[in-house]
């Protein structure tokens, strides 16, 4: 993995701005208005209690779901309407809430999907299977595997992935995300019906991913320990409105917040 | 009796590739998409009707070029109008749409092409060839046009082999095919792809339905060819170009010796009438089939952790 090159925004510049956007289904309003940022290479966690409206917001961001209202800002570039496929060109990668793998190839193949906006020799070099597309599919071989060593998942790299365990999927589902060396790295509750070890794990290769190659993270999770201690700020969510924004020990403070999370007396 | 039974064998072979042309139709859109394309048989018949009318105003290579463009319309239309609008729905609902799609170009095809039998002359001798007449009395008989069938059908299967083997493509591919919006998360271009297979399918669909069309008189009746592929995709596998060859392959000679030799034993034994059996056999094979190893041939097996 390299850092990801191209990329104009300095680190603790904002990398994504998200303003006044509000998204609802037909009277359902999922987001209201909410407005926050990312900056460069930091590690923002998005909370809130269920149905708060945290993974619309993923969604928007990665051109699942188009807003009603609002702009949101990537790079530089403002866009209202931004396809899934803009966004992976851009640099957005992510893992999904529940498990989505391509089920029935192997964990490798997976990884190596990730690859497909970065492979770009000729189709006609790639049908003869010789020459540059050759030299370019074990490039991004290599590539692949030193993801692999990373996630220490070199047992698994030949198995469908259907096979294997829930804490394994999830953790090649990460890979496969970073397989495409995004700019944002956008996270759906990645710890999500994991064991206390497994959570341990993916904290770490979170924190390494961060750290080692500044990738900017944006991360949706229940388990409180894990973001105050992952994060370096928090938008906190509730009914599709933004109730708090600060870093994680703010927040823990933030009445609204504890309200939010433990109900309020009327 | 060993002449008529290579006959029949040759013979049954040679549809066979006939129904496996059909077959590749349905594997080419199931392995992009996860979607049984019902309106498989229905594109057949448009692809023929096109080729049909069109070569009464143009030579047949330009009536040919020119129904690739209606088929890449179509598909471009199909994918715009429908697959679009469905991108992550269940397979069912996508199987729904194409049953849509399937009713909806059978009549469309009526009004655009007209509802009479129209022929397709492909310059082939209709008159059998016979083969080994010194070993066997009478010789073998082949019908040219099977013939040609085969040799059309083994040069698609080779191009289609080669495009969708290729890592980059064949993975994308199969991506798309487990997970639509996984598929979009990675930045494969789903639409494109769509497309690009749709329009594939609908070449397909031309050379099967020139074929069919040539044999049978291109009428409405094409299209119920598409249900004798359904037997072959199930022992082919749903998944494999090749086992689309195999199942087709199996079913043709399958279904030909079955009336040749069941029959007269179940005249003997049961003293039935002893008919139809190359109507149902290939049926009863894929139940069969479907008990034992549903996932056919060459499919891929389905893992699911529960």
């Amino acid at each position: 993995m390299r850092a990801p090159a191209g990329s104009t925004v300095a680190a603790g510049e904002v990398l994504l701005s998200v303003e006044n956007v509000s998204l609802s289904f037909g009277g359902v309003k999922a987001i209201q208005d909410v407005s926050f940022d990312i900056r460069k290479s930091e590690v923002r966690a998005i909370i809130g209690p269920n149905g708060a409206g945290k993974t619309s917001m993923l969604n928007v961001v990665n051109g699942f779901y188009q807003p009603q209202h609002g702009r949101i800002t990537f790079k530089g570039t403002t866009r209202t309407n931004m396809r899934p496929y803009d966004a992976a060109h851009g640099g957005i990668a992510r893992t999904f809430q529940n498990v989505a793998l391509f089920r029935g190839m192997s964990a490798l193949d997976n990884i190596m999907a990730g690859r497909t906006l970065k492979m770009h020799r000729n189709f006609f070099w790639q049908i003869l299977r010789i020459g540059p597309a050759l030299a370019e599919e074990d490039e991004h071989r290599h590539r692949v595997e030193e993801i692999i060593d990373f996630l220490e998942i070199q047992a698994i790299r030949k198995v469908p992935v259907g096979r294997l365990p829930y804490g394994l999927q999830k953790r090649v589902e990460l890979g496969r995300a970073l397989a495409m060396e995004p700019d944002l790295l956008l996270l759906d509750e990645p710890m999500a019906g994991m064991n206390l070890e497994e959570k341990e794990d993916m904290s770490r290769f979170i924190v390494d991913v961060n750290e080692q190659y500044g990738t900017t993270i944006a991360l949706i999770e229940h388990d409180m320990g894990v973001v105050m201690d992952l994060s370096d700020r928090v938008v906190v969510l509730d009914h599709g409105a933004k109730i708090a924004d600060a870093t994680p020990d703010d927040v823990k403070r933030d009445q609204n917040v504890i309200d939010a999370y433990l109900g309020v007396a009327h | 009796m060993l002449g008529p039974i290579l006959e029949t064998l040759i013979g049954g072979l040679l549809t066979g590739v006939l129904y496996a042309l059909v077959a590749l139709g349905f594997v080419l859109i199931f392995k992009a998409s996860g979607v049984f394309n019902f309106a498989q048989g229905a594109m057949v018949l448009f692809a023929a009707l096109s080729v049909a009318r069109l070569s009464e105003k143009f030579p047949l290579p330009i009536a040919i070029v020119l129904a690739i463009g209606v088929m890449i319309v179509l598909a471009y239309a199909i994918e715009f109008l429908v697959l679009r609008r469905l991108v992550n729905q269940e397979g069912i609902v996508l199987f729904m749409s194409t049953l849509g799609v399937a009713y909806f170009l059978e009549g469309f095809g009526q009004t655009l092409w007209g509802s009479d039998i129209y022929k397709i002359d492909l310059g082939i001798s209709k008159n059998p060839i016979f083969l080994f007449e010194s070993v066997f009395p009478g010789g073998i008989l082949i019908d040219p046009e099977e013939v040609a069938a085969a040799v059309i059908c083994a040069i698609l299967v080779t191009v289609l082999a080669v495009f969708f083997q290729v890592t980059r493509v064949g993975r994308a591919l199969r991506a798309v095919a487990d997970d639509h919006q996984a598929a979009q998360s990675v930045g494969i271009p789903l639409n494109y792809i769509w497309l690009v297979v749709w329009a594939t399918s609908g070449i397909v669909a031309i050379a099967a339905g020139m074929i069919w069309g040539s044999k049978l008189g291109v009428q409405f009746s094409i299209s119920l060819v598409a249900l004798k592929a359904l037997p072959v995709l199930i022992l082919g596998g749903l998944t494999s170009i090749p086992g689309a060859i195999v199942g087709g392959l199996i079913i043709g000679a399958g279904e030909k010796l079955a009336e040749i030799l069941l029959g007269p034993l179940l005249i003997r034994w049961f003293d039935l009438a002893g008919g139809g059996i190359e109507n149902w056999f290939a049926y009863v094979l894929a139940l069969l089939f479907l008990l034992v190893r549903p996932q056919g041939l060459f499919g891929e097996r389905i893992i699911e952790r529960i």
